[in-house]
């Protein structure tokens, strides 16, 4: 075969080898682009400054649980809208912070971090295809964000200071279902469904393409099992949102026209999810013969599942990166993929143990139960092979391998407290406590937070042919590692001492008034944290004017898209890439052929060398 | 510097292993011992996976540091270990991490058993529910029977009514009806590790064997609204002989009309 070697450092910029094309506008190029690397980006600066204001919801929360009913420091003189409550946060607003908290971090961070921005960014370059395979559904995906964020928004608005949406972010009905139920449940909650409705249609239009991207434009040589584990994860999530994410839209939409006669008096009013004989606030009581629990089942058939798409595409990227880190193969290939299959797989039958306590028949608890102790194993799978590649690697300790120690490091507390809610008998006293908060923090945060902070870095020379400050890295991991523990941990003991979530003043109870020290160290332990984003945000923006210019490989990395010029340009390869190898094999007889600790997935074998990696 | 984060990785298990350990004698820990008898067939199943679970951290949390330690020693020469895995470890670390759960799984069959399944439910209890507690926006309201009478699904005349007030009997094994009136609640009594959604249209029987006479807090922990926080109520467990001396006196104060006493006082 050919030996085709990109003649690496003299382009400084990639040339389009395949399209010519027409010199495009600002507003073609950088906007309404239809390049998956620009849109991977946009996806990136959304998600990153949605992070900012979620995380400004949550200090507001953590505010309230430390110095209850006091007027919160500067912000509450600052807007108006906290001028009737006297500067303090009225319960009402209280319940509307955690549920918009909730659902900007999940919907408008998380879930289009890792498959919007990396998904959309990697998928093409690390398999070696040009762009995605529907460049303009790829477009309308990032651009149904923003009616979504517009959405979401304006529901703060359509209901005044005291009436945001305020349901919680599984805006369980009937209190979601009927505007009495609450001063939350009028426009607001209608503006919220429709905000949610469509994020789906974005990561659906995501989805879509990304399934279809990787199963068709794989380069030459790019065989499955070649693929790194960060595309085998976004292939699995895409699956994963194909399949559950129509579940949760038919449940939306069935929730909108139970509510659309708030908005349009004279539209439709059905009721799936109202019994009859209801009397909310005092109102006539409720017709029909609607079913509550149907909402939860539609419900968490689609989040559980979600709660994986927030998951795996971390835990493919943390594979690479510490593949590449530990200049090792990643220990354990295949099953790691075959974890993530199987974590796929059983996350379509483990929702009910969102509803052990919900009144549903205890058969299925049983039932759910056990296929919840199941998904576990994978996972234990996981961080058993994670701690394998680290194990007599050369490590490499900058921030990007710390951030992704954390997150192995950090999985493994919101692994291990799930056990605990798995079994329906300890359950039952765990639900609905901040044992919970602590567990899905862990694992949101703690893991999936922290894999995205090493992507960032990890991926940025690639993004902006610049690299990140490490130095600042490491300051923003310590303080983000800290105070994330300092924050979170004691959730648990909070939550065994039986403190319930969503309340917006546990003191009131005797039983938990001497918890309140603890919750006033949570909240200096979240500020901390929250504040060492702006090093995180501070440093991505003055990277990409002022950082160090970098060549194509900084890592010495082995995945295709390090063959690509920094940044790529349109069309991302200036070679045809053609793989030879799988994209691990750091430190192997070939690379030391070479003199180097690494391979890159597209330099033919080395003469004399014998190949034993081609299958493993 | 490259010791000090695989010490760095060490340390922080070690933080928080010593506050789990120092928690209950803090009173970070369960509010109470459990005070009913389930309660106790759960703390026990608590403790088994807490066991197991922290095995589990502290084996995985030291093997991490560990490996980053030998990173961080390692001779800067040497290349890294060339290893695609071991067939034989995934196979161990995958059977061995099955059994446990399997094992966790099954130990928690009975209990929940017991909790849950009306047929499992003690003879005394099945068809003789105490009360009715309907939670509504945010209180929660309590329907006892005329006594003497049976509690049925829908009102009767003669049924007593309390409001965030329980009464019920002590060392033996009760159950209530409950319900919710307008959105989803749940019945919480962190003492008794009790926990139980009312959930709109459907009448659960809960049921509970409270070992001590005492209050007990009542709480709600679904979201039901701005006010759930304050859906605060008390479970009283008292003698068989002080819940019906306590019936009978809110039976004479419900039908308590103010005429009958002021002439008795008159007449004096």
């Amino acid at each position: 075969m050919a030996t085709i070697t990109p003649a690496l450092e003299t382009h400084g910029h990639g040339h389009d080898h395949a399209h010519g094309h027409h010199e495009q506008t600002f507003i073609q190029k950088y906007v309404f682009s239809t390049d998956h690397k620009v849109i991977g980006i946009q996806f990136l600066i959304t998600t990153l400054l949605m992070l900012m204001v979620g995380g400004a919801l949550a200090l507001a929360v953590r505010w309230q649980l430390a110095f209850p009913w006091e007027n919160m420091p500067i912000v509450g003189k600052l807007f108006g809208v906290f001028q009737g409550e006297g500067g303090q946060i009225s319960p009402e607003f209280y319940t509307m912070l955690f549920t918009m908290h909730a659902s900007v971090m999940i919907f408008l961070v998380i879930i289009p971090v890792l498959a919007g921005a990396f998904g959309n960014f990697l998928i093409p370059l690390q398999i070696g295809a040009d762009d995605m395979a529907f460049p303009v559904l790829n477009m309308l995906s990032y651009w149904f964000m923003w009616p979504a964020i517009f959405c979401f928004g304006y529901s703060f608005i359509a209901g005044g200071a005291t009436a945001g949406p305020a349901n919680g972010w599984t805006s369980y009905p009937v209190l979601s279902d009927i505007a009495s139920a609450s001063p939350s449940s009028g426009e607001a909650q209608t503006w919220w469904l429709f905000g949610l409705t469509l994020v789906g249609v974005s990561s659906m239009m995501g989805s879509v393409n990304y399934m279809t991207t990787i199963i068709n434009m794989r380069a030459p040589g790019m065989t499955l099992f070649r693929m790194p584990l960060t595309i085998w994860s976004m292939f699995i999530t895409a699956i994963l949102q194909a399949f559950a994410l129509p579940v949760l839209t038919a449940a939306g939409f069935m929730l909108v026209f139970d509510r659309l006669h708030t908005l349009i008096p004279t539209s439709i009013h059905s009721v799936f999810f109202v019994p009859a004989g209801l009397v909310v606030n005092n109102a006539a009581p409720t017709v029909g013969g609607g079913q509550p629990l149907l909402w939860q089942h539609l419900f968490w058939f689609y989040s559980h599942p979600a709660v994986y798409i927030m998951l795996l595409p971390a835990m493919g990227m943390v594979s690479d990166m510490l593949a590449c880190m530990c200049r090792k193969p990643v220990f354990g290939y295949k099953p790691m993929v075959y974890s993530m299959a199987a974590i796929a797989g059983l996350g379509f039958i483990v929702w009910g143990h969102h509803m052990f306590t919900s009144g549903m028949n205890p058969a299925l608890g049983m039932t759910f139960m056990t296929s919840t102790m199941m998904i576990a194993l994978p996972s234990a799978i996981k961080v058993f092979n994670w701690i394998g590649t680290i194990w007599d690697g050369d490590i490499q300790f900058n921030a990007v391998f710390l951030n992704c120690a954390a997150f192995v490091a950090l999985f493994i507390v919101g692994g291990l407290s799930g056990i605990f809610m798995a079994a329906v008998p300890v359950d039952i006293y765990f639900h609905d406590t901040y044992f919970i908060v602590a567990h899905f923090h862990y694992v949101l945060f703690g893991a999936t937070l922290f894999g995205v902070f090493a992507g960032v870095q990890f991926w940025f020379p690639k993004m902006w042919g610049r690299e990140m400050h490490d130095g600042v890295q490491k300051v923003h991991f310590v303080l983000t590692f800290i105070g994330m523990n300092g924050t979170f941990f004691p959730m648990h003991l909070l939550g065994i001492a039986g403190m319930p979530r969503r309340y917006a003043d546990p003191y009131l109870h005797g039983y938990l008034e001497h918890l309140l020290p603890m919750n006033q160290f949570m909240t200096i332990s979240a500020i901390i944290m929250g504040f060492a984003q702006f090093l995180l945000l501070g440093n991505f923006f003055y990277s990409i004017f002022y950082g160090k210019k970098v060549g194509r490989n900084p890592w010495n990395a082995n995945g295709l898209e390090w063959s690509a010029p920094s940044p790529p340009g349109h069309g991302n390869f200036d070679v045809p890439p053609v793989c030879y190898r799988g994209p691990y094999e750091y430190s192997g007889p070939e690379s030391e052929a070479l003199g180097q600790d690494f391979i890159l997935q597209t330099t033919a074998p080395p003469a004399g060398v014998k190949v034993a990696a081609a299958h493993h | 510097m490259k010791k000090f984060w695989a010490l760095f990785f060490w340390f922080w298990p070690l933080v928080a292993l010593y506050l789990c350990v120092i928690a209950p004698g803090r009173n970070w820990w369960f509010p109470s011992k459990p005070l009913s008898t389930l309660g106790h067939q759960i703390d026990g199943l608590f403790y088994l996976i807490l066991i197991i679970v922290t095995v589990t951290f502290v084996g995985t949390e030291f093997a991490l540091g560990y490996a980053l330690w030998k990173g961080a020693t390692k001779n800067p020469s040497s290349r890294a270990w060339f290893s695609h895995g071991s067939h034989k470890l995934e196979i161990v670390w995958t059977i061995v991490p099955a059994f446990v759960l399997v094992f966790i799984s099954l130990t928690q069959l009975d209990v929940l058993a017991d909790i849950r399944v009306l047929s499992r439910f003690p003879d005394s209890v099945k068809e003789a529910p105490v009360a009715e507690v309907m939670a509504r926006q945010f209180e929660w309201r309590i329907r006892y029977p005329k006594p003497g009478t049976d509690l049925m699904t829908s009102p009767q005349p003669g049924d007593l009514y309390y409001v965030n007030e329980v009464h019920v009997p002590a060392a033996v094994p009760t159950m209530i009806n409950l319900r919710t009136q307008d959105v989803q609640h749940a019945f919480f009594v962190p003492r008794l590790r009790v926990k139980q959604d009312a959930v709109p249209g459907l009448v659960i029987p809960v049921w509970f064997e409270i070992e001590e006479a005492g209050d007990y807090e009542l709480l709600c922990a679904e979201l039901c609204g701005w006010g759930h926080y304050k859906m605060k109520a008390r479970i009283v467990a008292e003698s068989p002989e002080g819940v019906s001396a306590y019936l009978t006196r809110l039976e004479r104060e419900q039908n308590e009309d103010g005429v009958q006493e002021a002439e008795t006082a008159s007449v004096e």
